[in-house]
């Protein structure tokens, strides 16, 4: 099983999401957060006093799928996340060793 | 406006009846009554405004001025920002009613009332003829107490988000006793140094309160910013405002209940409060122009912090002119307000390196300051014809009506309330320092006033 964690523009949540439907994932976890790579912040004034706002409001998505299925769901999240500027975000996978459902415990990919 | 013509003719009417009933018991009888019935109609009409006026001036503090002030500062002060405002409204009640309405209106000496309507004896249903001769002196009372409570609340823009409540409390008791009920009876009350139409030496024209509440509070508000210094972090460390929708809804607020303040002024429903209620609002929106025009072309953007500000001191700006100018000086004196004012803010307060939290003395200190000065210039007896020398001839008034004059007289009357306002908070800042001491400690300002002071957070989202 892999988590796959992606960082992504929150204007893009709801193309992500569809995207995801569309091929049949339909558990994520979603938070908002605030970060940045190599994107610029932008700037705000209050009464002339200027601020250089650096961190950037994005949203995170965690979900977890068979491994066999990975490749499949990373290009479906990365082509419906992509505009093609700087800031359109990052995906991390990582190896996940074992999944319980709580409700009647079952294991494995089962339990996805 | 058409009842109270009738109401005037009527009385007209009645006076020549009244020499024609003269020697007829019966017919004198119903004049009488007729004659008591039209003075009870008009003191209907204009105990109804004064009501309404003194509800609005106090929904200036709460809700308006404490969603100005809580949006502005940061989430972590948003409860104990609007407790500055609110606890006003309880504390200045109190003292108002134990010696503050005597010691701003009572008696007839230049610089402060006695005690004969303290504890609010001798203040029932009866007009008070020496202030207005139609309400109640209650009504006047209870509206006089609104412009009571909202002044030391405008100072809390300075010493925001690093206060003590304890030494706040204190300051504001102070204040009020030595500040405010002395300047308040200097320029409104009978006899007063400054007060243009109750006998004062130096006539000044205060028509709601540029210098009793604005540059009192606004020039008290600056030295409390230089007394208590900045606040940990400015301005290295951005110090935004968590809700510019709150302090919208607050500007607003403010706007609307600045005409309770203005035209209620007039202490009457009459053309004079009509006419205050016009320059107020026109000020207000050219005021708001201004500011707006001013950012824009200085810094590229117009901001909705930047129109409302700039509304507001617009606002601050005619008060002393409402009830003395016309519609178009009424907005020349607002523009000024908001191109003065933004310059101030924006501009010379990052030279000079006070932490003024909220500029309450870039808005209300100046804007007032201006206002003040201008009143003396724009004031014309062609929208106020009160003032009468012994023969009954309308006397003029400011600078356009010939009398260059009056402009020193506002001069006069500005220095006076500034000096007033620096050495009174100085004195009253050291006194709550040696005993409660002022500034919360650097641990307390960081965790934010809400949970060091009050012990409760403004926003808990996940409950």
């Amino acid at each position: 099983m892999k988590k796959i964690e992606a960082i992504i523009q929150p204007f893009k949540l709801d193309e992500v999401k569809d995207a995801l439907m569309a091929i049949g994932i339909d558990g994520m976890t979603i938070t908002d957060v605030r970060g940045h790579g190599r994107q610029k912040g932008h700037k705000e004034v209050y009464r002339g006093q200027e601020y250089n706002v650096d961190l950037l409001a994005k949203v995170k998505l965690e979900l977890v799928v068979p491994s066999s299925r990975a490749e499949e769901v990373v290009n479906a999240l990365s082509n419906a996340a992509r505009t093609g500027k700087i800031g359109d975000g990052k995906i991390f996978i990582f190896d996940v060793a074992e999944t319980i459902r709580i409700r009647n415990d079952d294991r494995g990919e089962s339990a996805l | 406006m058409r009842v109270l013509l009738k109401v005037c003719s009527l009385a007209a009417a009645l006076t020549s009846v009244t020499l024609l009933a003269q020697g007829n018991p019966d017919l004198q009888a119903k004049v009488a009554a007729l004659d008591a019935a039209t003075k009870a109609a008009q003191s209907a009409g204009d105990n109804a405004w004064m009501l309404v006026s003194s509800a609005l001036v106090l929904m200036m503090t709460g809700p308006g001025l404490a969603l100005f002030y809580g949006g502005l500062v940061r989430r972590k002060n948003v409860l104990g920002t609007m407790m500055q405002s609110f606890v006003l409204m309880a504390v200045v009640t109190v003292l108002w009613a134990l010696v503050g309405y005597s010691l701003a209106f009572g008696g007839s000496s230049p610089f402060l009332g006695d005690l004969h309507f303290a504890l609010l004896r001798n203040v029932g249903s009866a007009p008070n003829a020496d202030y207005a001769a139609t309400i109640p002196q209650q009504t006047f009372m209870v509206y006089q107490l609104m412009f009571a409570i909202i002044t030391p609340a405008l100072i809390s823009g300075a010493f925001a988000e690093r206060m003590k409540f304890s030494a706040m409390l204190l300051f504001t008791v102070l204040w009020s006793l030595f500040v405010y009920f002395p300047m308040a009876h200097m320029v409104w009350g009978k006899g007063g140094l400054l007060n243009a139409f109750g006998g004062g030496r130096i006539p000044c024209f205060d028509f709601a309160g540029g210098t009793v509440v604005h540059i009192t509070s606004g020039v008290s508000a600056l030295v409390c910013a230089l007394y208590l210094g900045k606040r940990v972090g400015y301005p290295a460390m951005p110090i935004k405002p968590h809700s510019l929708v709150l302090s919208f809804i607050g500007a607003c607020l403010l706007w609307v209940g600045w005409f309770g303040f203005n035209a209620g002024s007039a202490l009457a429903a009459s053309g004079l409060a009509t006419s205050a209620f016009v320059a107020t609002h026109f000020g207000a929106a050219a005021a708001a122009l201004g500011w707006i025009a001013a950012e824009w072309i200085h810094n590229g953007r117009p901001s909705v912090l930047g129109g409302i500000s700039g509304a507001v001191a617009g606002l601050v700006a005619i008060t002393p002119a409402s009830g003395f100018v016309q519609p178009f000086p009424a907005m020349l004196i607002g523009l000024l307000a908001g191109l003065v004012c933004y310059f101030m803010v924006v501009a010379i307060k990052p030279k000079l390196g006070y932490d003024d939290s909220l500029d309450a003395f870039g808005v209300h200190g100046c804007g007032g300051t201006l206002g003040a000065i201008l009143t003396g210039v724009f004031a014309t007896c062609l929208v106020n014809d009160g003032l009468k020398d012994a023969t009954g001839k309308v006397l003029p008034l400011g600078l356009i009506d010939g009398k260059a004059g009056q402009v020193v007289n506002q001069l006069i009357g500005v220095g006076i309330s500034w000096g007033i306002a620096i050495v009174g908070t100085l004195i009253i800042l050291k006194i709550c320092d040696l005993t409660v001491g002022v500034r919360v400690t650097r641990e307390q300002e960081v965790e934010g006033l809400d949970l060091s002071m009050h012990g409760e957070e403004g926003y808990i989202f996940e409950s």
